[in-house]
């Protein structure tokens, strides 16, 4: 650690408040997909910058992991730079952009395409942890609802969805039920990463810093996407393919290149080098 | 109009025995309810009139199980034949309740629709929250009940917005019946709609109600209402139900003074 770090513990948070968030993991991880209360700390981030992922990276990360942070499936923009930089100063620990490489990653918005191991842990930015926030914004009657599997609302949405479009149409934040019991926000990744969740090697942990609410499922667990029996969720394809390493199995991004052309690229950008690389050695 | 009493149909499906109520913020000596006792039969329809302020709606939301009164008890038999005391049951099970077993048609269809979603959701969700997962079945369902109370299933995906007083009033019927309920409330339901719109939804509330051999506590002002749905009629006065009886025999011949106000103060029809 350097001077600017000196004073500050290993990880920025002190031991008592990091015992408190594991406590809450722990009872987390016992109730797969249950929010669980925890008492968030003010972060040197603004909320909506990824404090609740913070706080649990903070709370699990241990001197011999190897750190990925990705946003939006990126190493490279300016949240997961600071992010990483930051436990860089704050722990020393080694830093990848490299998913295998990872023991510990941290993401907004996005699972990395290649399938996570036992050996890993992946914590989730989460903004907004209630998947009931829409249809019934009282959080004190949300959580009843939770408790008494009230969830027949939940699919009064997906209904509408296919009055209206002729499809579920939920792109993002698909609601999922974990272990047949919690419906669960799987935070703002693209439905596409729904599938990825289930049955999943690595831990999955989720942190919301404003609504100071966390939640974990286990490794093995089932994760099923809401659905009708006669519109079961699938994952739409994008029809493009990557313009980088030709991909069309990967989410991809469309960019928008000087000019004003257009482009689909793989939003995984670590996975898209190792494709390139694999085609020219 | 007299009860279809059957032999098996002599008990009672719900027993209100001694119901006090008193809102907290209300005087000390000021009871919304006072001493309500009432029974109701499968397939009876009761009536409870009074004028405004008279504790009517207070009563209906105790029943309900949506207050829970000072005092006294609301006891209901289950489709299981198990009586239960309302308000002892765990919240869990008296929600479970009232979207089986009951039915509540609140005088503002807004409060008891979902707006901001289509018809057909509106109709399907008890049947979601009862398990069923199939869109096509929820969909058709939906369509049934909305010809069944007499709107056009053509506008299942509409909103409820884009529906009249008199047809937002019929879709939440149609909501509320889709789970086959044993007792309905309601409160009001007639009430700010156009005369002619008033007569159509009590004769389909009349119809619906005797097909599929439902009991109903029904809140109203009118009379008229009273006569055209009530097998009995209970009147209320500052909270204490002053009068009750064959419908008819209260309406011809009220023995309460304030019954015979009531009656002599409407024009016979
Ligand atoms: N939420 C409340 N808090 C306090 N007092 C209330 C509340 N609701 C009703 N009251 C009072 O309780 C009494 C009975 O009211 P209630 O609404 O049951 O009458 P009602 O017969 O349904 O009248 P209306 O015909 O106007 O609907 C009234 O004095 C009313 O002011
Ligand atoms: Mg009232």
């Amino acid at each position: 650690m350097n001077a600017a770090t000196a004073g500050y513990n290993f990880a920025y948070l002190d031991e008592r408040t990091k015992r408190m968030i594991r406590r809450a993991l722990l009872k987390a991880v016992a109730v797969p997909g249950c929010q669980v209360p925890f008492g968030s700390r003010e972060m040197p981030l603004a909320y909506g910058w990824g404090t609740g992922g913070i706080q649990v990276t903070a709370a699990v990360i241990g001197a011999g992991d190897v750190l990925k942070v990705i946003d939006q499936g990126s190493d490279d923009t300016t949240n997961a730079v600071n992010i990483r930089r930051f436990f860089a100063r704050v722990t020393g620990v080694r830093t990848t952009e490299r998913t295998r490489e990872a023991t510990l990653i941290q993401t907004r918005h996005r699972i990395p395409e290649v399938p996570l191991t036992e050996q890993q842990v992946i914590v989730y930015q989460v903004p907004q942890p209630e998947p009931l926030y829409k249809l019934e914004p009282r959080r004190s009657a949300a959580t009843r609802l939770h408790a008494w599997r009230e969830y027949g609302v939940m699919n009064v949405k997906l209904y509408e969805d296919i009055a209206r479009w002729g499809r579920i149409d939920s792109a993002y934040d698909h609601p999922v039920l974990v272990n047949g019991r919690y419906v669960m926000a799987p935070s703002p990744i693209p439905s596409f990463d729904n599938p990825k969740m289930h049955r999943m090697p690595a831990l999955q942990l989720f942190g919301a810093g404003r609504e100071k609410r966390l939640y974990a499922v286990p490794p093995y667990t089932d994760v099923k996407s809401l659905d009708f029996e006669d519109h079961p969720f699938k994952v739409e394809p994008q029809g493009h393919a990557c313009a980088l390493c030709g991909s069309t199995d990967t989410w991809l991004d469309e960019v928008l290149q000087d000019g004003g052309a257009r482009m689909w690229t793989c939003s995984d950008t670590d996975f898209c080098r190792e494709r390139r690389e694999e085609k020219q050695p | 109009m007299t009860a279809p009493l059957e032999a098996d149909e002599a008990e009672p499906l719900l027993r209100v025995h001694d119901l006090s109520h008193r809102f907290p913020s209300a005087a000390e000596e000021h009871w919304a309810v006072r001493g309500a006792s009432l029974v109701l039969h499968p397939g009876e329809v009761v009536a409870i009139v009074g004028e405004s302020g008279s504790g009517k709606s207070t009563l209906l939301n105790c029943v309900a199980g949506r207050i829970a009164p000072s005092a006294g008890q609301v006891q209901y038999r289950r489709a299981d034949g198990r009586w239960v005391d309302v308000h002892a049951l765990p919240e869990r099970e008296r929600r479970e309740l009232s979207r089986t077993e009951w039915g509540f048609v609140e005088q503002h269809a807004a409060e008891g629709l979902r707006m901001n979603v289509s018809a057909g959701a509106n109709v399907g969700e008890r049947l979601m929250a009862l398990g069923r997962r199939h869109y096509g079945e929820l969909r058709a369902t939906a369509c049934e009940w909305m010809e069944r109370v007499e709107l056009d299933p053509m506008r299942v995906d509409d909103s409820p917005r884009a529906f009249s007083g008199g047809m937002r009033q019929r879709l939440q019927i149609a909501r509320n019946l889709v789970t086959r309920p044993r007792l309905v409330l309601m409160d009001e339901p007639t009430t700010g709609l156009d005369v002619s719109v008033q007569a159509k939804l009590l004769d389909l509330i009349r119809l619906l109600v005797a097909r599929l051999h439902l009991s109903a506590l029904v809140v109203t002002h009118d009379l008229g209402v009273a006569r055209l749905l009530a097998h009995r009629t209970l009147v209320m006065r500052q909270g204490r139900i002053v009068e009750q009886g064959l419908t008819d025999r209260v309406l011809e011949d009220p023995q309460h003074p304030y019954t015979q106000l009531l009656v002599s103060s409407v024009v016979a029809p």
